[in-house]
């Protein structure tokens, strides 16, 4: 196991600079949340690690290390190799596959003993993926879908998790049981980045936040700290009365 | 009727053919978005280097050579011209493959000549009959052959983890590739098996009542794109109803032609892109597919 550190960060999309020089950590079994309104590079930054810049046509400079490897410049499939996996947002799902073929779709990179562990476990974690095994995975619920895509990253084995706004359009129940999954995960020991613009939630379970402002770390700090920001509470948490602790499900107040 | 049960089996015999390029066709296309214009060389490539091999090293040595290198061209195709050629749109590379089918095609047409060469098969021209009606030997081989490999290919696509990878690229590329999928690989192998499948096509192609391998040959194979582009370019079943009714609609065209004689001469070889414009007129995705040719 080995700390996620991203140091001097630039990412531009042919002339549009969405990072610029962005450094941050996620220490090994840590929760560490990524906060920021739509546009400020949140995804972009997940891009970076995991190698998926090119699909996109961005070029990144700076450094992504896992320990004391670096992860910089590798192609997505050996980031995924390395331990290092995203659910990426909007879910994503094979939709035209079968739930079972999407589980199974995760885990190629492994072995048959590896590959059944991992299955055990995710549908321990999510039983009705066991219930819709054979059900075209375009057909569940959002909620459902979101369940697929991190139980299918899980069957890759990682020893961090990249998630990508995991709550984003879900029914407040289904966010707080996805909200709770994750902390599950975690305490297995899985490292967490997770990208959120429910900020209440996301700082409820990260221990340690930053926030991304047009491309650049605007504030960071524990998730103390950042609770009682003014800044954060004026600006995320839209009212005063945000009270530390609660699993708020509303939405921050975009501004633009 | 016996001439119609002769002309259907052999329709359905040749259209299994067709479908075996057809789905090479299109599983380049499903794993890479690109129209492989250079499908008619690889099948001349395969089929070449069997009609060459078999006075050597026998046909069924030969057969396995020109399998494996029509697979290992194609193969090398992928990796040498579509992985490194940087171009934005996938219908630039549907023109480099036409630069690569001209490249290949006119080199083979030169070493060809005017020769007919045969492909030293065991089957020659025996037939066998079944009550009145007179079948070829190459005919029913062809198609048991093509069924078997189609079968094959589809219970690998649907069930091994090559098949979920390939799927799960097709579906989406970036999210396969952030399980761990590489799609480098994944391209590389439909290449290959497409080449593999094209040579097998290619023997049949020019097996009795064909007298042999020539430099036309490529332009046989040529049927087989209405065949991949009506039942639809992203389609597997598509290549296979496809190839069907080309094979089909060709050999009782051609069978039937002194009937409507009005049609003129040649219908057969006419015949089935006719039948690809109407049904692209009335579905322009093909019968299967979910992607229109003109959003390639
Ligand atoms: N594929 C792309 N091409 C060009 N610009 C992009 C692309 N993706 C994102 N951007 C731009 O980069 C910036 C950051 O986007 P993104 O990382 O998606 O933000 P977030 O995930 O925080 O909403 C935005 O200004 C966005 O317009
Ligand atoms: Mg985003």
């Amino acid at each position: 196991m080995a700390d996620l550190a991203v140091s001097d960060l630039v990412v531009g999309y042919g002339p549009v600079r969405a990072l610029r020089g962005v450094s941050m950590r996620v220490p090994s079994g840590s929760i560490v949340a990524v906060l920021g309104a739509n546009g400020a590079g949140k995804s972009t930054l997940l891009r970076a690690i995991s190698g998926t810049l090119r699909f996109h046509r961005g070029a990144c400079q700076g450094a992504v290390t896992l320990g004391d490897q670096r992860l910089t410049g590798l192609d997505a499939a050996s980031v995924v190799a390395r331990g290092v996996v995203q659910v990426p947002e909007g879910r994503r799902v094979f939709a035209r596959m079968t739930v079972e073929e999407n589980l199974r779709a995760g885990g190629l990179g492994r072995s048959r003993r590896e590959n059944a562990k991992a299955h055990d476990q995710v549908v321990e974690l999510f039983p009705v993926l066991r219930d819709r095994a054979r059900q075209r995975a375009g057909l569940l619920s959002g909620g459902e879908q979101q369940m697929l895509a991190i139980g299918r990253a899980l069957m890759a084995g990682p020893t961090t998790l990249l998630l990508d706004e995991p709550t984003l359009g879900l029914a407040p129940l289904m966010a707080a049981r996805i909200a709770e999954t994750i902390k599950e995960i975690n305490s297995l020991g899985t490292s967490v980045l997770l990208v959120e613009q429910n900020v209440a939630m996301a700082l409820s379970l990260a221990s340690h936040a930053y926030v991304l402002e047009v491309g650049e770390v605007a504030l960071e700090g524990t998730a103390a700290e950042l609770r009682d920001s003014d800044e954060v509470r004026r600006r995320y948490l839209g009212v005063a009365d945000a009270v530390e602790g609660t699993l708020e499900t509303r939405t921050l107040s975009r501004w633009s | 009727m016996t001439t119609f049960v002769e002309l259907l089996v052999n329709g359905i015999s040749i259209g299994a053919v067709y479908a075996l390029i057809a789905l090479g066709f299109v599983i380049i296309f499903k794993a890479t978005e690109v129209v492989n214009f250079a499908h008619a060389s690889l099948l001349l490539a395969g089929g070449y280097l069997v009609a060459r091999l078999w006075p050597l090293v026998g046909f069924w040595a030969a057969l396995l050579i020109g399998v494996a290198a029509a697979a290992l061209v194609a193969a090398a195709i992928e990796f040498l011209v579509i992985r490194r050629a940087n171009v934005a749109s996938h219908s630039v590379l549907a023109i480099v493959t036409i630069g690569v089918d001209i490249v290949i095609t006119t080199e083979l047409t030169r070493q060809i000549g005017t020769d007919v060469l045969a492909m030293g098969d065991p089957w020659g021209s025996e037939v066998v009959r079944f009550g009145g009606v007179t079948l070829a030997e190459t005919r029913i081989v062809a198609l048991v052959t093509a069924a078997a490999l189609i079968t094959v290919f589809l219970l690998a696509f649907k069930y091994t983890g090559w098949g979920v990878a390939m799927r799960a690229a097709a579906e989406d590329a970036e999210t396969a590739a952030l399980m761990g999928v590489r799609l480098g690989r994944v391209s590389m192998s439909a290449w290959a098996v497409a080449g593999g499948l094209a040579a097998v096509a290619a023997l049949f192609l020019c097996v009795f009542p064909t007298p042999g391998l020539d430099r036309s040959t490529s332009l046989v194979a040529l049927k087989a794109f209405p065949a991949a582009i009506l039942g639809g370019l992203d389609s597997t079943t598509g290549a296979l109803v496809g190839g069907l009714v080309i094979g089909v609609t060709e050999s009782m065209m051609s069978g039937y032609q002194n009937d409507m004689a009005f049609l003129g001469r040649g219908i057969g070889d006419v015949a089935p892109f006719l039948v690809m414009l109407v049904i692209l007129l009335i579905r322009p995705a093909g019968l299967f597919g979910t992607k229109e040719l003109a959003r390639v």
